[in-house]
C-alpha cells in the first residue's frame, strides 16, 4: 500500500516572493565587516606561522647541508677539537641522550603508571589522592632548572660527581608527572561496564587492574611514555649540572658497559648550548645539525604518541 | 570440570545435603532463597520486604515500573551490589543453604559461581576466543581449553558467527552478537545459576528474539533469573514472576515484592490490583 499525493489533491501554495529576495548584496556594510574580519584573520595566522616556519626552514637548510656533507660519521664520531677545520659529529650527544632518556623512563614509566593506577583506582576521591594530582599538575610547569638542583642535591652531590644516572634522575623528575598525569586520563576512559564484567566474572581489586583495566588503557599509558619522552630529550637546564658535557666518552662502550654511566656525560641538547657558542664554523655547523635531529627525534616521539593516542579511543 | 570451581560446588551440594536430606533429586528445588528485610544505600532505603525464591532449571523473572529496585534485589544475589558506596543489607540470599552474605563469605568466590549478564553489552577489549576463555583461565581451567569455549559459544547460538574470527576483537561485533558473547562467557565457567539484568534493553527487536530463545535453550543447563521492563518478554520466557512496585507513601521511593507467582497466574489471573493494572499498561 502506497501514498501518492496527486496533483489534484496538493494544498494551495503559498503566495511567491520576488526572485531576488534572497540574493547576495555586496556593499551592505554588514558584508564587508565579514569580509575584513576574516582578511584579519587570516593574516595574523600567517604572521604567527612565521616564526615557526623560520626554525624549521633553518634548521633544515643549515642543519640539513652538515648533514648531507657530513654523511654517517655526523652521527658516530666524537666532537672535533678546536683545530679540526673538517669532519667530527656528536655520535657520543646521541648515545648520551638516549641512554639518560632510557634511565629516566625505567625511573618514571613504573612510578608513574603505579601512581596513575592508585589515583583512578584506589584514591580516587581520598584526600591524599587529591593532594598527589594537584602537586603533579603543579610539577608539570616545573621550571626544568629545578630537576637539575634536585638530582645535583641529591645525586651528585651523593656520588660526588657528575653522572649520566644524574641527568636520568633529572629528566625522571620532569617525566614522571607527565606519566602519571596521562595514564591516569587513559585509566578514567576505561569504560566502567567493563570493570563491572570483570567483577561480575568473579575478579578480584588486583585482577581487574592488571587483567582489564591496564592492557585496555595500555595505548593511552603509551602515549604518555612518549609525550613525556619527548618532553625529556629536548631539555637543557637540568643535565647542565647533573650530567654536564664530554666531549671523549660515550654513554655505554661495548668494551666497558655500564662503568661510564657514572661519568660526565655528553647530551644532544648541551651540545648544542655548548658549540653554537662556539668561533669554530665547523662547530657551529654540527649544533645546527645536532638541532636538526633532535628536532625529528621529539617529532616522533609525539607523532607516535599521537597515533597511540588516536588507537586508544575506546570502540564504543 | 575438575577446577576450583567444582570443588567449590561439591562443598556446597555437601552442605546442602545434610541440611535437607533427601530432597537432591526434587525437579525445581530452591536454588536461591533471596530475602531482601530491607536495603539501604546511605539513607535511602531501596528496597524492603522482597523475598523471591529461585527455582533450579526454571527462568524467573523480576518486572514492575522504573526504580522498583528490581535490578538492585538481583544485584543484591551476587554481592554486585557491595562495590556501591554506603550500601547496607538486611536479610539474606541463601544458595543451596549456604548465606552468601555470610561473615566468612569472600564476595569474589559467590561471583564465581552466580554469572551475571547486564544490561549493556560488555566484552573486554580482547579477542572473541579471549573473552570466552577469559573466566576459565580465571578459574585455571584444567580441560581442554578450546573445546570449552567452542561448547560455550554454541550454547550461546553464537558459534556459527564467529568460528572463522575468533581472533578479531569482541568489541567488533555487533550489539546483539556482543550480548550473546557476554552470554558465552558468563556460562563458560558453567556456573549453576545465570542472573541477566535486563540483557536485551539495548538490543534491536531480532537479537532480542534470538537471546530470548537463546535463554528458553539454557534453562536446560542452568537457573536463570532476569530482570526485564518488557511484559511480553517475561510472558514469553519466565517461568516464575515477581511484580515489584514503588512505594512513596513515606516521603522516599522504596521498592516491594508485590506479588511472586507463576507467569500464567501473574499474567491472566493476578491477585493484587496493583499486578493487574500494571499488566493491563495502566503505568508503566
Amino acid at each position: 500500500m502506497t501514498c501518492v499525493i496527486t496533483p489534484q489533491h496538493m494544498p494551495e501554495s503559498a503566495p511567491s516572493l520576488s526572485s531576488k529576495a534572497f540574493d547576495r548584496n555586496l556593499g551592505s556594510p554588514r558584508t564587508l565587516v565579514s569580509w575584513v574580519l576574516s582578511l584579519v584573520a587570516c593574516m595574523l595566522t600567517v604572521m604567527a606561522c612565521v616564526p615557526l616556519f623560520s626554525v624549521l626552514i633553518m634548521l633544515i637548510w643549515r642543519g640539513g647541508t652538515r648533514l648531507v656533507q657530513g654523511g654517517i660519521s655526523v652521527f658516530t664520531a666524537l666532537p672535533p677539537s678546536a683545530m679540526m677545520k673538517h669532519g667530527g659529529g656528536f655520535g657520543n650527544a646521541l648515545v648520551g641522550t638516549l641512554t639518560m632518556v632510557g634511565i629516566a623512563s625505567a625511573i618514571a614509566v613504573p612510578f608513574g603508571v603505579l601512581a596513575a593506577i592508585f589515583l583512578a583506582e584506589y584514591g580516587a576521591r581520598s584526600r591524599f589522592g587529591t593532594a598527589v594530582r594537584f602537586s603533579a599538575k603543579i610539577m608539570t610547569g616545573l621550571p626544568s632548572i629545578l630537576a637539575g638542583v634536585f638530582a645535583y642535591a641529591s645525586v651528585v652531590a651523593l656520588t660526588g660527581g657528575f653522572s649520566a644516572v644524574a641527568g636520568g634522575v633529572a629528566l625522571s623528575v620532569l617525566m614522571i608527572p607527565i606519566v602519571m598525569l596521562t595514564a591516569e586520563e587513559a585509566i578514567k576512559m576505561v569504560p566502567q561496564r567493563m570493570k563491572e564484567a570483570a567483577i561480575g566474572m568473579g575478579c578480584t581489586r588486583a585482577q581487574v587492574i592488571w587483567k582489564i583495566i591496564v592492557p585496555t588503557a595500555l595505548p593511552g599509558i603509551l602515549t604518555g611514555v612518549m609525550l613525556a619522552v619527548a618532553r625529556a630529550a629536548g631539555e637543557t637546564a637540568p643535565l647542565i649540572f647533573t650530567a654536564l658535557a664530554s666531549n671523549y666518552s660515550w654513554a655505554i662502550d661495548h668494551r666497558q658497559p655500564f662503568i661510564h654511566l657514572m661519568k660526565p656525560t655528553a647530551s644532544m641538547a648541551v651540545f648544542i648550548y655548548n658549540s653554537a657558542g662556539k668561533p669554530q664554523d665547523n662547530l657551529i655547523e654540527l649544533a645546527w645539525a645536532a638541532s636538526l635531529v633532535l628536532v625529528v627525534m621529539v617529532l616522533i616521539f609525539n607523532i607516535g604518541g599521537q597515533l597511540l593516542s588516536r588507537r586508544s579511543r575506546p570502540a564504543r | 570440570m575438575n577446577t576450583s570451581t567444582l570443588k567449590m560446588a561439591d562443598t556446597v551440594k555437601a552442605l546442602a545435603d545434610t541440611a535437607s536430606p533427601g530432597q537432591k533429586h526434587r525437579q525445581h528445588e530452591v536454588v536461591i532463597d533471596c530475602n531482601i528485610k530491607e536495603l539501604y544505600y546511605g539513607k535511602f532505603k531501596a528496597v524492603r520486604d522482597t523475598r523471591i525464591p529461585i527455582q533450579k532449571n526454571t527462568i524467573t523473572a523480576f518486572i514492575g515500573p522504573s526504580g522498583c529496585g528490581k535490578s538492585t534485589a538481583l544485584r543484591c544475589i551476587n554481592r554486585m551490589n557491595d562495590l556501591v558506596h554506603g550500601f547496607r543489607f538486611d536479610g539474606h540470599v541463601h544458595y543451596r543453604g549456604v548465606d552468601m552474605y555470610g561473615k566468612k563469605v569472600d564476595p569474589v568466590t559467590v561471583r564465581r559461581h552466580i554469572g551475571m549478564v547486564f544490561q549493556q553489552p560488555n566484552p573486554f577489549h580482547m579477542s572473541i576466543f579471549n573473552n570466552v576463555a577469559f573466566g576459565l583461565r580465571l578459574n585455571r581451567y584444567k580441560g581442554n581449553l578450546h573445546a570449552q569455549v567452542e561448547r560455550s559459544l554454541r550454547g550461546a547460538a553464537l558459534w556459527d558467527e564467529v568460528k572463522d574470527k575468533l581472533k578479531s576483537s569482541g568489541l567488533s561485533l555487533s550489539g546483539g552478537q556482543q550480548q550473546r558473547l557476554c552470554i558465552a562467557r558468563a556460562i563458560a565457567t558453567e556456573p549453576e545459576v545465570l542472573l541477566m539484568d535486563e540483557p536485551c534493553s539495548a538490543l534491536d527487536p531480532i537479537a532480542t528474539r534470538r537471546v530470548e530463545e537463546l535463554m528458553v535453550e539454557l534453562k536446560a543447563r542452568f537457573t536463570i533469573a532476569i530482570v526485564t521492563h518488557n511484559l511480553q518478554q517475561a510472558a514469553r520466557v519466565a517461568d516464575k514472576t515477581g511484580f515489584m512496585f514503588v512505594d512513596t507513601s513515606k516521603g522516599g521511593r522504596t521498592g516491594y515484592l508485590v506479588e511472586f507467582d507463576d507467569t500464567k497466574k501473574i499474567f491472566q489471573d493476578p491477585a493484587q490490583e496493583a499486578t493487574k493494572q500494571y499488566i493491563r499498561g495502566e503505568f508503566s
